[in-house]
């Protein structure tokens, strides 16, 4: 066992960590985020002239080839500059299906687009009705000439406001709910037939509602298929979560630890009131508690599949759980300043607290861990 | 023991409610059921409804038009408003500064300032929190120096809710530079008019205008608004947190909101079945609804306690922990409730006028703002840690 990072994942990290202190600083964000994109173009040049774009893909791709590790390296830094740009949508969850199911002409034309920062992606697979659940789809795809044409509705696709195209998640047989029947389309978001309600989410980010009404698709891999792969990129979407979370919540301690150490009532700073001082110990409990956990994720990717799926569940809810509590506290210890809007540490606790909102919230995945309970941990 | 409403009390009720059904403005509880924008107006309208009544002041003595009511009265009242959906009266004027000026103020002062209270002709904002001075408020530097029949005002207030709006705000002033904390402050009431106040707006997490800064700049206060003795404020200003601190349970919001979310729970569904039968999302309902009936025993009976001694004492800070908490809580619920809809945020739909599409069930456009708005509970109002702070002192003798 070893926890060091290896030396590609620590430049990783070097450049994640350097981008943010240097080119996100909390006023710059601010500038992005209130601007009608809602994120940077120019940052996102910059993930692309580092290489970030191409972590999860190869090297044939002017990729990364990284794993889970390297996305959490990723995510984690993006958690402590709170990073706007589609990176999840795009890279994460939309290329990484790409590069599972696309042939390779269609690999080639956009995954390279993708790793060259010219072209960004949204993931439309949840729908309205379903809540958390992937295998919930009533939109239908059906052949059309040498396509396919697709209808239905999407909820609240991250950054689906601006993504040039999108991956949907369509029904070729079974009825909603069934596993089986699922397929993956690329489908243009001009084109005609989508209709894209676009909104600001309470954490700073965008999102859409989505409808479709026979908007031309073109099928990735093989119709019917789609749910191995879809689940595979919804994994790697969860440890980029987790790692996102724990990158933020990190940073949410240390504001929070500065404040008590400055602010002063009473003649004396606050942090010298043990009562203050155990509920920052917690808080760092908890923050361990996710750092370990999104590290057990991002290791598990490779295992089988009940092993995985249990691992992923389990981190994912302890992110739900521990990441309430520091963004609860972070506020509460920064009294009347931890709810204004001019301190960052609003924005952590709101970013934390929406990520349990994004592939599944503490409900969902302890509920996944219910079922998945009697999964031998040695069956690994 | 009879833990029974008597019959004056549900006849009491009865008429609590027929009043509500026939003269609460079915536009107004329609906004306040549906987490719209409530404006100024919509306040003053409901209290001018109110005080037509005579039920404007709760905490008043009868002689100066206040209801005279039981603290188990005012307990079914306040639950009764909830339910309906009533506005809650804006405490700073009636159950702040009017208790103070009643104890301590001169003829002169209730003659002036109590009737436009009553009637919601001024509006007041209260003028404690400073930036150096939160939770220890004693520790306050704005000062006002005594020149002839005036006093100069130099500093800044902040957190000032609804300032914006305010027509006068009641301040604590440093008069005595040189003595201890507690004994150099004064109570002073300022016209939002005088020249040299500015009002600036904070903007809080959940987007909104609630709070703001309040600059003073050589404001000149006529002698005659101090109330009470001057570096006599101390105890005003203690006086009137007992007030400030009655009804912090929220028993009625909570039992409100409560039902709401079983509603909520009931028609959202899950995997083809309604939230209410997700046995987890129903473990933290029964779980909230266990406390509440706590909550609302133990203020019940810390209510009823006080029946003789007008305001309950520092029982007040257990309710103030318990209530916040549970409301705290239940917003949790409800954002769970919405699920991934509680991630978009459309302050346009919370205006009235609003006459757009929502996005997602109707209930989850305000989930995620109202969750991060009532942090401010366990904040405001001495925060937690200092209600157990008083606990620990004044109960256990810590
Ligand atoms: C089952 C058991 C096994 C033990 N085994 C060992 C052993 O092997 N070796 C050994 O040396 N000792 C042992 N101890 C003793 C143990 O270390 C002491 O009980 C412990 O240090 C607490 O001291 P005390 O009992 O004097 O309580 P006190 O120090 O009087 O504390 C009483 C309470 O006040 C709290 N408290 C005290 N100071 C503070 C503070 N500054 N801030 C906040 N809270 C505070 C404590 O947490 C405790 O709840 C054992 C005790 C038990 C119960
Ligand atoms: C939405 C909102 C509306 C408000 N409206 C008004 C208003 O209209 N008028 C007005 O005058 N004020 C208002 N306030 C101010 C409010 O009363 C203060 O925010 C509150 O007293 C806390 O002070 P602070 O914000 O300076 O926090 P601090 O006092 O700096 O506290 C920071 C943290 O330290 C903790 N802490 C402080 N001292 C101790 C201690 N001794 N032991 C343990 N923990 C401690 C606190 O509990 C808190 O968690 C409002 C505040 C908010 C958030």
């Amino acid at each position: 066992m070893d926890f060091k990072l290896s030396d590609e994942q620590r430049m990783l990290e070097e450049t994640v960590g350097r981008l943010v202190r240097d080119g996100y600083p909390f006023d710059v964000r601010e500038k992005a985020r209130t601007s009608e994109l809602g994120f940077s173009k120019e940052m996102w040049q910059q993930f692309a002239e580092l290489g970030l774009l191409g972590v999860p893909f190869s090297e044939d791709f002017g990729g990364f080839n990284g794993g889970g590790p390297e996305l959490m390296v990723v995510a984690e830094g993006f958690g402590r500059g709170l990073v706007l740009e589609p990176y999840l949508a795009t890279v994460v969850l939309s290329g990484t299906l790409i590069n599972a199911l696309g042939s390779d002409s269609q690999k080639e034309a956009l995954i390279s687009a993708i790793v060259g920062g010219e072209l960004r992606l949204a993931l439309a697979a949840y729908e309205p009705e379903g809540r958390y659940d992937h295998t919930h789809v009533a939109t239908t795809a059906e052949k059309s000439g040498d396509g396919y044409v697709i209808s239905g509705s999407k909820a609240v696709v991250l950054h689906g406001d601006s993504a040039d195209k999108l991956v949907v998640i369509a029904r070729t047989a079974g009825n909603a709910n069934d596993r089986n029947g699922l397929s993956a389309f690329v489908v243009d978001a001009a084109a005609e037939g989508v209709s894209r309600r676009g909104y600001e989410t309470i954490d700073g980010l965008h999102a859409a509602e989505i409808s479709l009404n026979k908007a031309p698709a073109e099928l990735l891999g093989e119709e019917g298929n789609a749910i191995d792969a879809l689940e595979k990129s919804l994994a790697l979407g969860i440890v980029a979560l987790c790692a996102e979370a724990t990158g933020a919540m990190e940073v949410a301690c240390d504001h929070t630890l500065n404040y008590i150490k400055e602010r002063q009532q009473f003649g004396v700073p606050i942090g010298k009131f043990q009562a203050l001082q155990h509920r920052m110990v917690e808080m760092r409990m908890e923050l361990e508690k996710a750092r370990s956990m999104t590290i057990l994720a991002a290791c598990s990717l490779e295992l089988s599949a009940p092993v995985c799926a249990k691992r992923l569940a389990a981190a994912k809810a302890i992110i739900g759980k521990s990441g309430r509590k520091v963004a609860e506290e972070a506020i509460q210890l920064h009294g009347g300043m931890g709810m204004m809007e001019e301190t960052a540490v609003s924005h952590y606790a709101k970013r934390i607290v929406m990520i349990d909102h994004q592939l599944g919230d503490l409900g969902y995945h302890m509920q996944q861990l219910e079922n998945l309970l009697d999964v031998d941990e040695d069956a690994a | 023991m009879d833990i029974n409403y008597t019959p004056e009390e549900l006849a009491f009720r009865d008429e609590v409610r027929a009043f509500l059904d026939e003269k609460l403005p079915k536009d107004i509880a329609s906004k306040v059921k549906n987490s719209q924008h409530l404006g100024k107006e919509d306040t003053i309208r409901w209290q001018k409804i109110l005080n037509e009544k005579g039920w404007m002041a709760m905490h008043w003595p009868t002689e100066h038009g206040g209801t005279g009511w039981s603290p188990i009265q005012k307990h079914i009242f306040e639950e009764e408003c909830a339910e309906y959906g009533a506005p809650t009266v804006l405490p700073f004027g009636v159950n702040m500064v009017a208790p103070v000026l009643i104890k301590f103020g001169t003829d002169e002062q209730k003659q002036k300032y109590l009737p436009p209270i009553l009637n919601s002709d001024v509006w007041w904002c209260q003028g404690y929190s400073e930036p150096g001075a939160g939770s220890d408020l004693a520790g306050l530097k704005t000062k006002a120096v005594r020149e002839g029949d005036h006093y100069v005002v130099n500093g800044q207030k902040t957190w000032t809710t609804l300032g914006q709006h305010a027509d006068w705000i009641f301040c604590l002033v440093r008069t005595d530079p040189n003595a201890k904390k507690q004994e150099g402050i004064s109570f002073l009431l300022i016209d939002m008019e005088t020249p040299g106040i500015t009002v600036r707006p904070l903007i809080t997490l959940d987007g909104e205008h609630e709070v703001n800064e309040v600059f003073f700049d050589d404001v000149k206060v006529p002698v005659e608004n101090l109330v009470g003795e001057e570096n006599k404020g101390w105890t005003c200003a203690k006086y009137l947190l007992t007030f400030e601190r009655t009804g912090i349970a929220g028993v009625g919001q909570s039992k409100a909101a409560l039902k709401h979310l079983k509603e909520v729970a009931r028609k959202v569904q899950q995997n083809g079945k309604p939230l209410i039968e997700d046995p987890l999302f129903r473990n933290r309902l029964a779980d909230v609804e266990m406390e509440l009936m706590a909550l609302e025993m133990t203020n019940l009976r810390t209510v009823a306690a006080a029946q003789a001694g007008g305001v309950p004492g520092a029982e007040s800070s257990f309710l103030k922990i318990m209530g916040t908490e549970l409301r705290q809580e239940i917003t949790d619920l409800f954002r769970r409730a919405a699920g991934p809809y509680a991630q978009p945020f459309l302050p346009e739909t919370f205006d009235a006028d609003y006459d757009g599409e929502m996005v997602g069930p109707d209930f989850a456009n305000s989930v995620s703002t109202k969750y991060f708005n009532m942090r401010k509970l366990s904040i405001f109002g001495g925060s937690n840690e200092i209600q157990k702070n008083i606990i620990a002192k004044m109960i256990l003798g810590l």
